[in-house]
């Protein structure tokens, strides 16, 4: 599986998330810079965490008119694999490839720590190495998190099976109690329709070592390589 | 000729900061105060002397980048 790792001013996950892919595949991804519009054609195009452009004006809004972006969102199109996380998942929806918003989080606090999230489904590219229903702790860090969509839009979304993640507490009850950041009905991570675009605030590049706090975000790197290898 | 743009949450979106902010005024007495919602102020410096033109414009710029339309609604100024 050959992966790109965008980069712009301001990310700061791309080594956590370069080091998490070349831990499962042996080979190091092609790290893309903001003002590259072509790059090489890779299998999985990964955009990564940070505070892009400094989260000027909204999070993500600038990124998401960089000139990389324009090309993500053709190759998207063309079925291309996105995985975002955390900034990438704003920037993402600000770029209109998910649908939604990450808001200011409910109490208004930064939100640093492992959190539990149930997987909604297996059965897409991100997820195939988890079970339906299965809990998962990572770790978040985002002040940003807070996912809203109309009501038309999260109808959608679960009649599509597009939830991709819920936060849930530790014996994987979704209620406030395992919520970080108020998202509307403990959304985590969400999937486009085809399911081949995911964006999620965890970080599951951060739960890879067993050294640090678990592994349970390794799955998710496993179950990439095999259906794209 | 110049623009302001004023970007505020739509009805109904949660705006946390705003409800800070009010405690924070009704803590410090001002016990009249009761909503409160926080905004952006954009002021643009624009090279154009047509307002309908100026307006077409600004409003393609607020959808492509200055607001989020799922969350947010904008009102264009123009002055002078």
């Amino acid at each position: 599986m050959k992966a790109a790792v965008l980069v712009f001013p301001g990310s700061n996950r791309e080594g956590d998330v370069a080091q998490a892919i070349e831990l499962v595949t042996g080979r190091k991804p092609q790290m893309v810079w903001h003002g590259d519009g072509d790059f090489e054609k890779t299998d999985l195009i990964v955009v990564p965490g940070g505070f892009s452009y400094g989260d000027y004006l909204r999070c993500g809004a600038m990124a998401a008119q960089s000139p990389v972006m324009a090309e993500v969102k053709k190759r998207a199109a063309e079925g291309v694999p996105v995985l975002a996380i955390c900034n990438g998942f704003q920037i993402v929806t600000e770029a209109g490839l998910l649908p939604g918003v990450l808001m200011r989080n409910e109490q208004l606090k930064f939100v640093c720590g492992d959190v539990h999230l149930k997987v909604e489904t297996s059965q897409s590219l991100f997820t195939n190495r988890y079970q339906a229903g299965q809990v998962i702790k990572v770790p978040v860090a985002h002040a940003e998190g807070n996912y809203f969509a109309d009501d038309d839009t999260l109808k959608r979304l679960e009649d599509r099976g597009q939830v991709a993640f819920r936060y849930c507490a530790p014996d994987g009850t979704v209620d406030g109690s395992g919520n970080p950041n108020g998202s509307i009905r403990n959304i985590a991570g969400i999937f486009n329709e085809t399911k081949t675009v995911m964006g999620l605030m965890p970080h599951p590049e951060n739960a890879i070592e067993p050294m640090f706090g678990g592994c349970d975000g390794k799955a998710l790197f496993e179950g990439l390589v095999e259906a794209l290898s | 000729m110049k623009a302001r743009v004023h970007v505020t949450l739509k009805n109904g979106v949660l705006d946390p900061q705003g409800k800070a902010i009010g405690h924070s005024l009704n803590r410090l007495g001002f016990a009249e105060v009761g909503d409160v919602r926080q905004g952006k102020f954009i002021e643009l410096e624009l090279a154009e002397t047509d307002k309908t033109k100026a307006k077409a414009r600004l409003d393609e710029m607020c959808r492509k980048l200055l607001a989020n339309t799922v969350i947010e609604n904008y009102s264009i100024e123009l002055v002078g």
